[in-house]
């Protein structure tokens, strides 16, 4: 067959058996495929996913004169508009607040949902069904709806413009996702190795801690990538609830660049400031394929 | 053989012999499971915590709010209203306006996302060449930050900096509406290919053998074979990008903050809450906006019978 | 090491089903006891409960002298092999064998001699540094072995140990699993549905069906005095032929004709006609043309007609067609049909297995006189189901608990 191994992480014939969903059309018995016409299909998907970054990446390495001139590969390539953006003074403090906002909700959001996810996929406890039913609708939840009181709250409170007045919704709209993504992870791991964990000699903190946390590492760190991923992409809460540079994340900063800098044209200083942000994503994505991949799906489709 | 009925147990489940440390009258539990709920309480409580802190006090508070005339630029005349809000909000064209715009954007991008990700998904599931790498690129709209999504379609299409020459798409009405949807269409389309690529990859294979046997098309199996079989998935992809469309807030802000008659729901509320910091006003839209939420879940969880139990993580 | 004391002991699920109902059952320190039964009797529940991975709705559990229904699996001391071993996947064999010796907080150098013990023991050493997931089925049937032994717990508890390995491989882990206990003499709880194992391994085996303990007996009691007609018809293979017939005194009417039988089987207070169901072994029929003239004596002869031969080598197993009257004790033996999983009997038409020696001519489809053993056959009381034969080995053991070493 032609896939590449998972990444070296072999974690026994079980666990193995769950990885099948990891990449689920892998021992698929097929005999088309590689035609001219499903590679043409195949380049045309990559076409489309990858132009109008390709576009935005030639904007931000054109020059004040040819930023108007409608050609993919810039004439003159010029790294002027990162360079104003940093002198600018306008994004770096937001570069900061999206990276240790993004950072924090996840460590937080990671740690507190596989507490959940594991008593969700293996304990019986009261209150479990509402639980899973509350996350599943907090999913689906507008954010909008809460931004007013928040605000409100907030300002009374002093979470107003603070990292903590954002990593608290980030975090609530974050659990969710990670709650559901770990469950699905944990639900793969056998049972009976808990239970022998526990005949072993274990309580079951130190079977969730000794077993199942080491077996479900890959899973932790998928939810991780989704949540930070998630985090990264806010643009509503950072709007609403900050006012100043002191925790406004880059999203919500390039709306400003528009309103309030000094520049005739500010798309030069967007783009760069798009592809900052975009490459370590895409460098994420590029190394983590197959994970995000499983993550996403998760728990979505039974498989 | 005594093949005696036993009778439903009643109550709490009588402990023979001498169990020290029962706690009164409660019901009989081992050192196991009394650790067992114990530890599940534990475990759950942050996150339970957490999640009901900040979405149903504030929802409840929204609530209230939403009978008020609440404006904070004119803090002394706030006051207990009613329904008066709702009655502005439902007899005002802008609202309308908003409505139709939200279930515009809402209906085509996830019309066309089921289109196009059911093709992404047919190719990624029976391609081989260059598998790894459309695998990878199609992750990259996913990856990508909203807002930065919106400014790359809005720089393409804008008569200065864009390719499409002149005339501005963002100046009109359809032409918000085309280039918004076509932003969404191309950021979640590869969400909604990845999720029904796991439907379709829980199709069995020998199904498809089976009906090849059988005498069917390539077409007829996917149309009477494969999608029945993958109905489930073709649902919750639905259901969950039809909600999240309908909250489409960043793109519209970024590429036409509203003009032209494209502003969403989520747009007007944000602009009464926080623009003009009317929270009395803003909090009815933003109930009224939950309220179609609920809606559009109930539709597809009653109309389509989809079970989210069963479908979502074995339940 | 231990006895384990089971007093009352009942599974009840909220719902008011019982998966196990009252068992009483006392395993000596050092015993091997095999639970065995049908799929669905409770006897998993019951091993479950031992270790306490399933809570005690009533009655009383002891190990050794302490009562111990309300401890944690980790407070038991018990060790388990599961029945798809349950290896922890990212640790080494060396640290799988480690792990409860680790929990426990052990000294390293005592856990290096202990786990270098162990898997010398089940000839592991060479795959120590190795993860489950390289190894083969029997190895890692070891390495869940080592990790029970390695504690030198109060008991081992094994859960359908076999059922994942091939036939061959099967019948190797039996011998090594009898070797190992008998090395170490630990009490041994071990479920199986397999009647071959329950019968090769254990000292003593108990027969559950729906939840409820038929008999608990050593494996040669149960084959030759079975209590009742459930255990009669699931100990050996092929199955006990039950037959519905009718006692006058000493006289037993048979589809196939009437037998008398020795004064050692007629029930206690004969007297009297009645329905029973008889039961015969398919070793106690026989091609009566080779049966010898001594043995002669102690049967009876009937013609039948052979329907099928299956021919096995060193035996051949002939099916002989009767027609039974139906009626209460035709329902009974589909009851219990139904409850062995074999297959339906229901009409009036049925078979009987007989086991001929190999040296036997006997032709497909056509007639053969055979000859029963009376002296082996069984009467059951076709309502209750108990038996009504006087027990064989009255009073007396094979061996005493506990006492196994040979």
């Amino acid at each position: 067959m032609t896939t590449t191994a998972i990444g070296g992480e072999q974690v026994g014939a079980d666990a193995q058996a769950a990885h099948s969903t990891w990449a689920p059309t892998r021992r698929r018995h097929r005999e088309a495929g590689r035609g001219p016409a499903w590679t043409i299909g195949a380049l045309a998907i990559m076409a489309y996913a990858l132009f109008p970054v390709a576009w935005i990446a030639s904007l931000s390495l054109k020059g004040e004169g040819d930023i108007a001139d409608g050609k993919l590969i810039p004439t003159k390539p010029t790294l002027d508009n990162y360079r104003t953006l940093f002198d600018s003074g306008e994004f770096v403090r937001p570069l900061i607040n999206s990276i240790g906002i993004s950072l924090i909700t996840t460590v937080l959001a990671v740690v507190i949902a596989s507490f959940a996810a594991y008593a969700i996929a293996r304990l019986d406890f009261p209150g479990k069904s509402l639980l899973l039913t509350g996350a599943l609708a907090i999913a689906m939840f507008p954010p909008v709806s809460i931004i007013g009181p928040l605000f409100n709250i907030w300002r009374s409170t002093g979470l107003y413009d603070t990292w903590p007045g954002l990593i608290l919704p980030f975090l609530t709209f974050a659990l969710p996702l990670a709650i559901w993504t770990l469950a699905a992870f944990f639900r793969e791991i056998p049972f009976d190795l808990e239970q022998a964990a526990q005949v072993d000699g274990a309580t079951p903190f130190q079977a969730f801690r000794k077993v199942i946390l080491p077996l479900a590492l890959p899973g932790v760190f998928t939810s991780a990538i989704i949540v930070f991923i998630f985090c990264w992409n806010d643009f509503l809460f950072s709007i609403s609830l900050t006012s100043t540079d002191e925790a406004r994340t880059v999203p919500a900063a390039t709306a400003f660049f528009t309103a309030s800098s000094n520049f005739i044209n500010p798309t030069g200083q967007i783009a760069a400031a798009a592809i900052i942000v975009t490459v370590p994503i895409i460098i994420m994505v590029l190394v983590f394929q197959r994970r995000i991949v499983a993550g996403l799906t998760a728990g979505a489709v039974k498989g | 053989m005594a093949t005696t009925q036993t009778p439903p147990a009643t109550g709490s489940v009588k402990a023979g012999g001498k169990h020290s440390g029962g706690s009164g009258g409660g019901r009989f539990q081992t050192d196991r499971a009394k650790a067992e709920r114990k530890l599940g309480l534990k475990l759950a409580a942050p996150a339970a915590i957490v999640m009901l802190a900040v979405t149903a006090y504030p929802i409840g508070y929204a609530l209230y709010l939403s009978l008020f005339r609440y404006d904070l630029r004119t803090p002394d005349q706030n006051a207990f209203v009613g329904f008066d809000n709702y009655a502005l909000i439902l007899t005002s064209s802008v609202w309308w306006q908003a409505v139709l715009s939200t279930t515009v954007i809402t209906v085509v991008s996830v019309a066309l996302e089921l289109v196009l990700g059911l093709a992404l998904a047919l190719v990624m599931h029976r391609a081989l060449s260059l598998r790894r790498s459309v695998r990878v690129a199609i992750l990259v709209p996913y990856g990508i930050i909203t807002v930065i999504s919106a400014y790359a379609f809005a720089f393409a299409v804008a008569p200065d900096t864009g390719f499409i020459g002149d005339g501005d798409p963002l100046g009109s009405r359809l032409g918000g509406w085309a280039v918004i949807i076509l932003t969404e269409v191309w950021k979640t389309t590869p969400f909604m290919s990845l999720l029904l690529l796991a439907g379709l990859a829980s199709v069995d294979e020998s199904l498809q053998e089976a009906a090849k046997v059988d005498g069917a098309t390539a077409t007829q199996r996917l149309f009477r074979v494969t999608l029945p079989n993958m109905k489930g998935a073709i649902l919750v992809a639905l259901l969950f990008r039809a909600l999240d469309a309908f909250r489409i807030f960043d793109t519209v802000y970024v590429q036409t903050a509203g003009a032209f008659e494209t502003q969403t729901i989520s747009g007007l509320g944000y602009n009464a809450l926080i623009t003009r910091v009317n929270l009395g006003l803003g909090s009815a839209i933003s109930i009224l906006l939950f309220l179609f939420i609920i809606l559009i879940a109930f539709i597809f969880v009653k109309g389509f019978k989809t079970n989210l139990g069963t479908v979502k993580g074995e339940g | 090491m231990a006895a384990i004391t089971m007093r009352g002991v009942t599974k009840r699920y909220p719902d008011g089903t019982e998966a196990v109902k009252a068992v009483d059952l006392d395993i000596a320190d050092g015993e091997f006891v095999i639970l065995v039964g049908p799929s669905g009797c409770g006897k998993s529940t019951l091993l479950r409960m031992i270790v306490g991975l399933e809570d005690i709705s009533d009655g009383e559990m002891r190990i050794g002298d302490e009562l111990v229904n309300d401890r944690a699996p980790k407070d038991r001391d018990l060790a388990m092999v599961f029945q798809n071993y349950a290896l922890y996947p990212h640790l080494s064999v060396r640290e799988n064998i480690a792990f409860p010796l680790r929990i426990a907080k052990v000294p390293d150098a005592e856990i290096t001699k202990r786990v270098e013990e162990a898997a010398k023991v089940l000839e592991l050493t060479e795959n120590l540094d190795r993860k489950p997931a390289n190894l083969s089925g029997g190895q890692r049937q070891r390495v869940a072995m080592g990790r029970a032994i390695v504690r030198d717990p109060k008991a081992f508890l094994f859960d359908e140990p076999l059922s994942n390995l091939d036939a061959k491989l099967r019948v190797q882990m039996r011998t090594e699993i009898a070797r190992i206990q008998r090395k170490y003499g630990t009490t041994t709880v071990y479920v199986t549905h397999d009647q071959t194992e329950a019968m090769t391994l254990g000292d003593r085996v108990a027969v559950l069906r729906k939840g409820v303990v038929q008999q608990v007996d050593s494996p040669r009691n149960l084959y030759n005095d079975p209590a009742n007609l459930f255990v009669a018809g699931f100990i050996g293979s092929p199955s006990m032929n039950l037959l519905p017939g009718v006692l006058r005194g000493s006289t037993l009417e048979l589809p196939f004709g009437s037998v008398e039988l020795p004064a050692a089987r007629v029930p206690q207070g004969g007297g009297a006609e009645r329905q029973v169901i008889a039961g015969i072994r398919p070793e106690h029929f026989e091609d009566a043309s080779i049966v010898g003239d001594d043995d002669r004596g102690h049967g009876s002869t009937f013609r039948s007609r052979v329907e099928v031969i299956e021919w096995m080598g060193s035996e051949l197993y002939a099916y002989l067609p009767y027609s039974v009257g139906g009626g209460s004790v035709g329902a009974k033996l589909d009851e219990l049909a139904a409850d062995l999983d074999l297959e339906q009997t229901s009409g009036d038409d049925s078979q009987i297995v007989a086991r001929f020696d190999a040296a036997s001519r006997v032709s497909e489809g056509g007639d053969a006189e055979v000859w029963v053993d009376v002296r082996r056959v069984h009467l059951f009381d076709p309502d209750t189901g108990e038996t009504l034969t006087p027990r064989e080995t009255a009073g007396s053991r094979d061996h005493a608990p506990g006492a196994v070493q040979d």
